[in-house]
């Protein structure tokens, strides 16, 4: 079984392009494209140098000794929290504005949950003197103040989702409908592993430098470049994607995804999409996603902005729907005493995204041989109003 | 014989479609709706299926989708209203919605259902036409039933080629590039566009859908197809209405009288 994309655009059953065909256009003409593209030469090098020099990498792999010996294993962090902006989002900002150059289009859109994709993408447009719009709901403007400063001070238009539950489904959809109504000057730069094809798989191949880095940092630090565990949140699933790439055909390596259990897998405030969802379509991909009976989305609760997304990127699907991955389930208590855990034994600040991750350690299995990566996803600056609330209340 | 075929082959010209949807303003006025349409003079009805997620289209009706569904809408219910309705009314009847509610009803059953309910034909925006063709072509043809796909001024000919031999009812021209519930009027862009689907001889109906609202588009539009579709416009007049019979016999009228004396 491979865990590759098909050449239909498919993970396993999950994928596709489920699109009104006023989105046909640009869709088609990104799926005849985006690999020619990006495997260009001229792409790859100005892709790489601007990961280098302006994003930052590559990331550290840092070996992570008191997190380590409190959980009797060995532990390394990837450092995705050090790229410029904060986040792994940048990895996919960089590569989709100049995919958005070479074919042409002048004005970018995009979708944003915590705020991080929408800072990445804002800040890209400002290297590169391009109009941006991001769609963020409006429940995560309120709660993720700091990055829609940054985004206003980088040139954005931010432009609040007010429909459904005003969070990152339906800025997605937002986003959605500005790309109808503005087909042919747009390129809309999708935040993660979701979409219709090619999306998913473009941003994942744009993410795999993640894993790419990983492979010849874990050979440098424990002589294999396999782990034998990866542990990544997933909202829509961008980082652990890239986190996952290049080891999808390795069955050496467990693969865990940590989704947000809100306040409950059964509480009704969650987003464990892999626990409550039924195969169906959301964004144009057919994958995992919190539906009732009758096909209506639900909408999802977590404390986490990038998190509280009701679906799945098709690949983690198919991954968790194979028994390729495991998914674990974090509730926003767990996910918060986490990340205090991680600041005050290494001294560093997770986004509370990434924190879930983190939490995922006392829920699973492994042994004291074992070499563990955790992607530390990003970082928590956009998280310090919720993190002093939760320090005042303790 | 199929009351969406028969439709196009008795009437050539000024066929109107009313899109509403179903369960707004109130759960039970789906039944009601449809009959003061059908005593207006409306030819085809396009019954919306409201949903959570409609990508494809603007806040009225997505705004209407919120409401039938806070109503309490359901496909079993809408499926139950369109059997009682069917026993008076001979109208064409389509449903449209997204493909995800087709496939958590089972794509099998629901289109059964539609057969043993009265449904003529069905627009899923979403459904692939590849995907249909592998997957779902046969099933709706077992159950006589008419799909109709869109095309967009940015469709390639050879696109349009093919989704012209697809389209079992009729092929449904979104006039501009927008969401729907755009604004309400026809540009020289529109007319070169509708003249280039006009010159391609397409063997299938064609009628003009986003942005028509009124006597002004609704004759413009079906000077270069067989008739036009308005949606958001008149799902505005139901969110009025005091007295539903009476508006919406006076809003076809108008769209309708001024169309005749234009002729």
């Amino acid at each position: 079984m491979t865990f590759s994309i098909d050449q239909r655009g498919y993970y396993g059953e999950f994928g596709g392009a489920f699109i009104p065909e006023m989105l046909y256009p640009n869709i088609e003409y990104l799926r005849k494209n985006y690999l020619d593209i990006i495997n260009e030469a001229a792409f790859q090098k100005e892709f790489r140098a601007l990961l280098k020099d302006y994003v930052g990498r590559p990331s550290p792999l840092y070996f992570a000794k008191r997190l380590s010996a409190q959980y009797k294993t060995n532990i390394y962090l990837k450092r995705e929290d050090l790229n410029h902006t904060g986040a792994h989002k940048i990895n996919n900002t960089i590569g989709q504005i100049l995919l958005a150059k070479r074919i042409g289009k002048k004005r970018i859109i995009a979708e944003t949950g915590a705020g991080q994709h929408g800072v990445a993408t804002a800040t890209v447009c400002a290297l590169m003197g391009l109009e941006c719009i991001v769609y963020m709901g409006a429940i995560d403007i309120q709660r993720q103040a700091p990055n829609v400063a940054r985004m206003r001070m980088l040139g954005a238009k931010v432009v609040p989702a007010t429909s459904g539950s005003q969070t990152l489904k339906d800025a997605t959809n937002e986003a959605i409908r500005d790309w109808i109504n503005h087909p042919e000057e747009t390129h809309y730069i999708i935040g993660s592993v979701v979409g219709p094809h090619p999306y998913p798989d473009m941003v994942a191949i744009f993410q795999s430098v993640i894993s790419e880095e990983m492979q010849w940092q874990l050979l440098e630090q424990s002589g294999s470049s396999d782990p034998d565990l990866i542990i990544a949140c997933v909202g829509g699933g961008s980082n652990a994607a890239g986190a996952y790439y290049h080891y999808l055909d390795k069955p050496n390596v467990r693969l865990v995804a940590v989704e947000a259990a809100g306040l409950g897998v059964d509480s009704g405030e969650s987003a464990a999409t892999s626990e409550l969802g039924t195969k169906g379509i959301i964004h144009g991909s057919r994958t995992l996603l919190m539906q009732t009976a009758d096909g209506q989305i639900i909408e999802p609760y977590s404390i986490s902005a990038g998190l509280d997304y009701p679906g799945i990127g098709p690949m983690h699907a198919h991954l968790i729907d194979s028994g390729r991955a495991e998914a674990v389930s974090i509730t926003d208590q767990e996910a918060l005493d986490a990340a205090f855990q991680l600041t005050k034994i290494e001294g560093i600040i997770p986004a509370l995204e990434t924190a879930h991750a983190f939490a995922a350690l006392d829920k699973i299995k492994f042994s004291e041989k074992d070499n563990i990566v955790i992607n530390l996803s990003g970082r928590g600056d956009k998280d310090l109003e919720t993190y002093i609330k939760y320090l005042d209340s303790e | 014989m199929n009351r969406i075929q028969q439709l196009f082959e008795n009437k050539k010209e000024n066929i109107l479609n009313i899109y509403f949807t179903a369960g707004y303003p109130g759960l039970s006025d789906t039944e009601k709706i449809i009959l003061a349409l059908e005593a207006s003079g409306v030819d085809l009805i396009e019954l919306g299926m409201p949903y959570s997620d409609p990508l494809a289209d603007g806040p009225t009706i997505q705004e209407s989708g919120q409401r039938a569904l806070a109503n309490g809408m359901t496909l079993d219910i809408l499926f139950e209203q369109v059997a009682s309705v069917r026993k008076k009314s001979e109208i064409p009847l389509i449903l449209m919605g997204y493909f995800n509610q087709v496939m958590q009803y089972g794509e099998q059953s629901f289109f059964e259902k539609c057969a043993e309910v009265g449904i003529d034909g069905l627009i899923l925006p979403d459904l692939p036409i590849d995907v249909y063709e592998s997957d779902y072509a046969a099933m709706l043809a077992a159950n006589n039933l008419k799909i109709s796909f869109l095309i967009t001024p940015q469709t390639s000919e050879a696109r349009i080629r093919k989704i012209d031999s697809l389209s079992t009812g009729f092929v449904y021209m979104v006039s501009r590039s927008s969401i729907t519930g755009a604004k309400s009027d026809i540009q020289q862009q529109q007319i070169d566009y509708f003249n280039r689907i006009e010159a391609m001889k397409l063997q299938s109906p064609r009628l003009i859908g986003f942005g028509i609202s009124n006597y002004e588009t609704f004759s413009t539009a079906c000077q270069y197809a067989q008739g036009a579709i308005i949606g958001s416009a008149f799902i505005k007049v139901l969110t009025k209405a005091e007295n539903l019979d009476i508006e919406i016999q006076n809003f076809v009228e108008n769209v309708r009288n001024a169309t005749e004396n234009v002729k």
